[in-house]
């Protein structure tokens, strides 16, 4: 069994030039956006711009390695085992979630208590006076109970994510299991399995898209909301896993992942981009068929608007595409075929986060300029460098599993 | 309908043995006529060296089919036979039709790919095909080995002997399926024995 894994030179380097970019283009931000003016909300400003793509990429790339999780929560809990050849790849893109969660914990504050209204409305005591429906709102959205909460929140998906990675981890220490030591284990693996996903439930199912992203449009709501954002982020983080398997795959590591594990994770992803449709429908018939002008304001901009074009390339990059390239059972066994519907559907669903910040930020100026993708770059460089570390700093296959053996026979 | 021949059969008892079975059978030159197991084998398909099943393209045929009637027959519907201001909504109103469209793909290709898979098992109300062995559908892997003029059958016996098989026979059976009922087939093994 392969236990120590080198990471080839190719990809320090990569993930040094890919922070490199992302620096250059945060600093040049930094300088050239003046990102602590306080601009008037609706009224273009750079300082916006700044912070809501800031805001964009945390919370995106946030919530997709937190989504790595997420899978091994599931899977644990469905008592599956085919997923655990690969599960150490999971648990390395989840390793991420405190150092991301650092960032966007910072950036959240300093929207909020840098009184950026232009972003949240709500931050600004005054609006909040003046306007009967966001005075409503204000037990839930106030600057104190959003600080608390999204503190609470990335404290416990780190921590929750830290117990899960140490569970398995100290698997590898003792020798095989025998039932008695399997059983045990197993359950408690469950037990902090179900622990996160509950609180995942809690929070990516319903608060956080409330307060980090829905709050945006402050006025709008919809019960949708939070599900479509989970859809967005759980598809876009398996696809980060199906990336780093067949990334290692390619350097001669998981020897017990086979095409046949690749074709169940081709599923998954083929499966909720389809999940992510069915609740961007619903989402958006309900609201057209109702057609109450409170509700119908956040679609206005966005499909008789300049978000037109944008907002339809969304159900082309994240439905169309993947309902017709991952159907065929070929495309899932294929990796080169499956590592470019991956990194379209990344894509695609950074897009559709873009499509839920900027619209409500900056209305008509907003932007698809190399600031924007040099910040997302610097969120890719910090994926690939903490996966990096945890990749080779820890076995591959967790080999005295429970479930090893059904996952090594695992057969579609 | 195929006509009738002659088959050795070897039943199994552990899927373990069956596979390395499958592999010699095919190996040494035998024709496997089917193996009828009481679950589905995963790989077994592959070990017998049958090809990819083309179900699932008929089945995205049929899906393709449901949405287009759904989609063309709506709007014509709605917009030119008989056009209805329903809540002042435009007559050509796309995302109202989207849930019924979905649900016309899914019939169709659900319907569809069922009698397809019916049509392929030869499966049907008033259909009958020969039984090798009835356990098949309890506990036993039967595997039906088919026999030209040059085959014998004795060493071919003795080969399942050899592959593991728990029970061995030699059987003539229609290949194909007949309508009626079973007692045919009782009476068809018995004449056709003599003749033999």
């Amino acid at each position: 069994m392969n236990q120590s894994f080198e990471l080839p030179g190719s990809y320090k380097k990569w993930t040094i030039g890919l922070i490199s970019v992302g620096v250059i283009a945060l600093l040049y931000g930094f300088i050239a956006y003046h990102p602590f003016t306080h601009p008037v909300h609706g009224q273009h400003n750079d300082s916006t711009r700044f912070w809501a793509v800031l805001l964009q990429n945390c919370v995106y790339f946030l919530l997709i390695v937190n989504a790595a999780m997420f899978f091994i929560g599931v899977t644990t809990l469905a008592m599956g085992g085919w997923q655990v050849a690969l599960r150490r790849v999971p648990e390395a893109i989840s390793s991420v979630v405190p150092v991301l969660g650092i960032i966007a914990f910072l950036i959240l504050m300093a929207i909020v208590w840098g009184g950026h209204d232009d972003i949240y409305q709500w931050v600004n005591k005054d609006t909040v006076a003046a306007d009967k429906i966001i005075k409503g709102k204000s037990g839930f959205l106030n600057p104190v109970f959003f600080s608390i909460f999204s503190a609470l929140t990335i404290f416990l998906w780190s921590f929750l994510g830290y117990k899960m990675r140490s569970i398995s981890l100290e698997s590898d220490k003792a020798g095989p299991m025998d039932y008695e030591t399997g059983n045990k284990w197993v359950k408690k693996n469950i037990l902090w399995a179900a622990l996160f996903i509950v609180f995942f439930g809690l929070s990516v199912g319903s608060t956080i898209p409330w307060l980090w992203l829905m709050s945006i449009d402050t006025h709008w709501y919809s019960t949708m909301f939070s599900w479509y954002t989970f859809a967005s982020s759980f598809v876009a983080g398996l696809s980060l896993i199906a990336i780093f398997v067949i990334f290692l795959k390619n350097n001669g590591q998981l020897e017990y992942v086979t095409e046949e594990h690749l074709h169940d994770v081709g599923k998954f992803m083929f499966a909720f981009s389809i999940f992510w449709a069915y609740l961007w429908f619903s989402q958006y018939m309900l609201i057209w068929y109702a057609n109450i002008p409170e509700e119908t304001g956040y679609y206005k901009i966005r499909v008789y608007g300049p978000y037109r074009g944008i907002f339809f390339l969304n159900l082309v990059l994240n439905f169309a595409a993947p309902l017709l390239i991952l159907m065929k059972k070929s495309t899932k066994r294929n990796y080169t075929l499956l590592t470019f519907m991956a990194v379209l559907i990344i894509f695609g669903h950074w897009i559709d986060f873009w499509q839920m910040v900027m619209p409500g930020t900056l209305f008509e100026s907003a932007e698809l300029m190399p600031f924007e993708f040099g910040i997302a770059i610097l969120f890719i460089g910090i994926i690939m460098w903490r996966v990096g570390v945890y990749l080779s700093s820890n076995p591959l296959t967790a080999k005295n599993h429970p479930f090893l053996k059904e996952s090594m026979i695992h057969h579609t | 309908m195929s006509g009738v021949k002659k088959f050795v059969v070897g039943s199994f008892d552990d899927e373990a043995v069956l596979f390395p079975a499958v592999k010699n059978v095919r190996r040494a030159g035998y024709k496997i006529h089917d193996v009828y197991t009481p679950f589905p084998v995963h790989g077994l398909d592959h070990a017998m060296g049958l090809r990819e099943t083309s179900l699932h393209t008929a089945g995205f045929i049929y899906g393709i089919t449901g949405t287009t009637t759904a989609l063309t027959c709506i709007s014509w519907i709605f917009t030119k036979d008989w056009p209805l201001n329903i809540g002042g909504k435009p007559h050509f109103a796309l995302p109202a039709w989207i849930p019924i469209t979905f649900e016309l793909t899914v019939l169709f290709s659900a319907v569809g790919m069922v009698l397809t898979f019916c049509y392929l098992c030869q499966l049907s109300p008033f259909v009958k095909k020969h039984h090798f062995h009835l356990r098949a559908t309890d506990d036993l892997f039967v595997m039906a080995i088919e026999c030209t003029d040059k085959t014998n059958d004795a060493e071919v016996q003795e080969f399942l002997q050899k592959a593991g098989a728990k029970e061995i026979n030699v059987q003539v059976a229609e290949t194909g399926w007949w309508l009626g009922r079973y007692d045919k087939e009782q009476k068809l093994y018995r004449e056709l024995e003599k003749g033999y």
